[in-house]
């Protein structure tokens, strides 16, 4: 288990590394490179802003030194549009909301997508059934961007019920859309491999023989369909979570929640690339992090996989 | 031989039904595949020749219901706005064709750009197997873990926002599945009797990826072609909802989407739900389709 944690690990340290690399490369090869905006500097200011950040030594000292900055201070540069304050302050302000509707999402969409398969497998073609196959087609042309309309047209401008947009550090009422936009499209397919991969189980020998034994259903289910049946649940997750990681970018743009999306599309529509390189490196490793863990919890849970 | 081939089909198969004249009989038995076909048809009818119908161009102001566009602007069939007008007094029923083209178009070609580069890079990665192999599906899991969007986004912001970078970025990265599955495919076809037959009679590598394997892959990537343009239809409106994506005068499903939502608090809800009630029925329509072909095509899926 050790070896294959740390192979693991061999693998995912070069990815993070070359994405930094790559995106690196991009803005020194942009045409302009990062000083372009609507007012164009003199040359004297360009050459001056160069070398304060280093930017006119050779290419593979600017990657060496921008790379160490980041693994040793978390440090990814300064944020030419947000003035004074430099990429790693905006994460640490941007990154704690979406975190905290990321994970509410998350645990959401597994918990009521998974107990929605679980049931539809269970009373396999009852209304239940049709129920969360219907909901989970439907949800699949309902990604984020439709959903967050559609929730606030219903429940700000036609209920009534909940504020539009904010973040009021996390108060209930403005948590509910921006989980329920994020979620929807991920519960749905959640429910949709739970159900299958749940009524395959279900027809195992080793369920019929349990069957056989007279032990309650629920106990079936519980103990010994569930475990075999949430593995392909696993393996969904690692896309799950940067699918959720990328909407929200919309929930934050939206709902206006504050969280590291917001900072992310305005450095986009202002050429900022420190942000923007910033955040593509934090979620890229963020996303090769968790992927790991999912692996990692797959390797533990199944014991067909040799590691 | 040929001859001699013809001839023995004639007599001992008087009803020669051929692998893709099944899968088209069990095609059209699908009738939520067959109603989307014709529903996808009526959309891209609506592309092609919508401009033409339409009495409004797509850039001209109105300038008569400017001022008051949530009651002057309303879908009427008298002042020639079927679909009403947007924010700036455009006319929506343009709008939304123009969004149609644009939306179709980057799906439809961000899908064959996957299903070229990926069918040919998971055939070479799984004929030749071997380290080859190990490091080309490498490199697409490293690729594939990192969050395409932020880098596509990253693409658009150096390299400018126009709809051809969009097509760069969204092929760049949507091939990555199509390898895998390609690879996967190869790897089951590669060991059958003709391709044997082939290596025997000394064809070299290249001809027997052409001709035997790509063919014999093509079921299963049509099949997952058609569920890719739905996605592809996603991510561009995706970032286009961001304001990132088409600029304008050009639009698309995302920015129109867009561009309803954040208008509908005045009761301009029309703005929000033409092009939505175009992106689901197309969506709706690709996966059905998408579906029926899988069963269609390959029925051990089943």
């Amino acid at each position: 288990m050790i070896s294959y944690i740390l192979r693991r690990l061999l693998v995912a340290v070069p990815t993070i590394l070359v994405l930094i690399v790559l995106s690196f490369l991009m803005m020194h090869y942009a045409p302009g490179g990062p000083w372009t905006s609507e007012r164009a500097f003199p040359q004297a200011v360009i050459d001056a802003l160069n070398a304060k950040y280093g930017l006119d030594k050779p290419l593979v000292s600017q990657i060496a030194s921008y790379t160490w900055n980041i693994v040793a201070h978390f440090d990814f540069g300064p944020s030419l549009y947000y003035k004074d304050r430099s990429v790693a302050d905006l994460i640490a302000q941007g990154f704690p909301v979406t975190l905290t509707y990321g994970f509410w999402s998350f645990v959401v969409a597994v918990a009521v997508g998974g107990s929605l398969g679980v049931a539809a497998a269970v009373w396999h073609n009852s209304w239940l059934d049709y129920l969360a196959v219907g909901i989970s087609i439907g949800a699949q042309v309902l990604p984020n961007f439709v959903m967050a309309p559609i929730l606030v047209l219903v429940f700000t401008l036609w209920l009534g019920w909940l504020p539009g947009g904010g973040w009021q550090g996390g108060a209930f009422p403005y948590v509910v859309m921006p989980v329920i936009a994020l979620s929807t499209s991920f519960m749905a397919s959640i429910a949709r491999i739970t159900r299958s991969s749940m009524l395959e189980v279900l027809n195992a020998g080793f369920i019929r023989t349990a069957r056989a034994k007279g032990l309650p259903m629920r106990r079936i289910v519980l103990r010994h369909a569930l475990k075999p049946a949430l593995l392909p649940v696993i393996s969904y997750l690692g896309p799950a979570f940067v699918g959720m990681i990328t909407g929200s970018v919309v929930i934050d743009i939206y709902f206006s929640t504050g969280g590291i999306g917001q900072y992310f599309v305005n450095s986009a529509l202002n050429r900022d690339y420190f942000v923007i390189m910033g955040v593509t490196i934090l979620t890229g490793a963020l996303t090769v992090l968790f992927n790991l863990v999912v692996d990692i919890l797959y390797a533990w849970i199944d014991p067909k996989i040799r590691y | 031989m040929a001859v001699l081939i013809g001839r023995a089909r004639a007599r001992s198969m008087p009803a020669g039904r051929s692998l893709w004249s099944d899968a088209r009989h069990r095609f059209f038995k699908n009738r939520a595949a067959v109603a989307s076909l014709v529903i996808l048809a009526l959309v891209a009818g609506f592309a092609a020749f919508g401009g033409l119908v339409a009495q409004w161009s797509n850039e001209d102001i109105d300038w008569a219901v400017l001022g008051d566009v949530a009651t002057m602007g309303r879908p009427s069939l008298s002042s020639g706005h079927w679909f009403g007008t947007d924010e700036l007094g455009r006319d929506l029923f343009a709008r939304v064709v123009q969004g149609t083209q644009v939306s179709l178009m980057v799906g439809i070609v961000g899908a064959l750009i996957s299903v070229i580069v990926g069918t040919v890079y998971g055939a070479i990665a799984g004929y030749f197997g071997g380290r080859l192999d190990s490091a080309m599906m490498r490199i697409v899991d490293i690729l594939m873990s990192i969050p395409y969007m932020f880098v596509l986004i990253l693409l658009l912001v150096i390299f400018g926002r126009s709809v051809f970078m969009l097509f760069v970025g969204i092929g760049l990265i949507s091939w990555l599945d199509m390898a895998r599955i390609a690879r996967g495919q190869t790897l089951t076809i590669k060991h059958r009797e003709y391709v044997e037959a082939a290596l025997a009679i000394g064809v070299g590598p290249f001809t027997i990826i052409r001709r035997h394997i790509i063919p014999n892959l093509l079921g299963v990537v049509i099949v997952y072609a058609t569920l890719l343009v739905p996605n592809m239809i996603i991510y561009e409106s995706f970032i286009s909802f961001l304001g990132l994506g088409v600029q304008e005068p050009l639009t698309s499903w995302g920015a129109l989407i867009s561009d309803g939502a954040s208008t509908m608090q005045y009761g301009t809800l029309w703005q929000l739900a033409f092009p939505l009630f175009f992106f689901v029925v197309t969506l709706f329509a690709f996966f059905f389709i998408g579906d029926g072909l899988r069963d269609a095509l390959d029925p051990k899926d089943r």
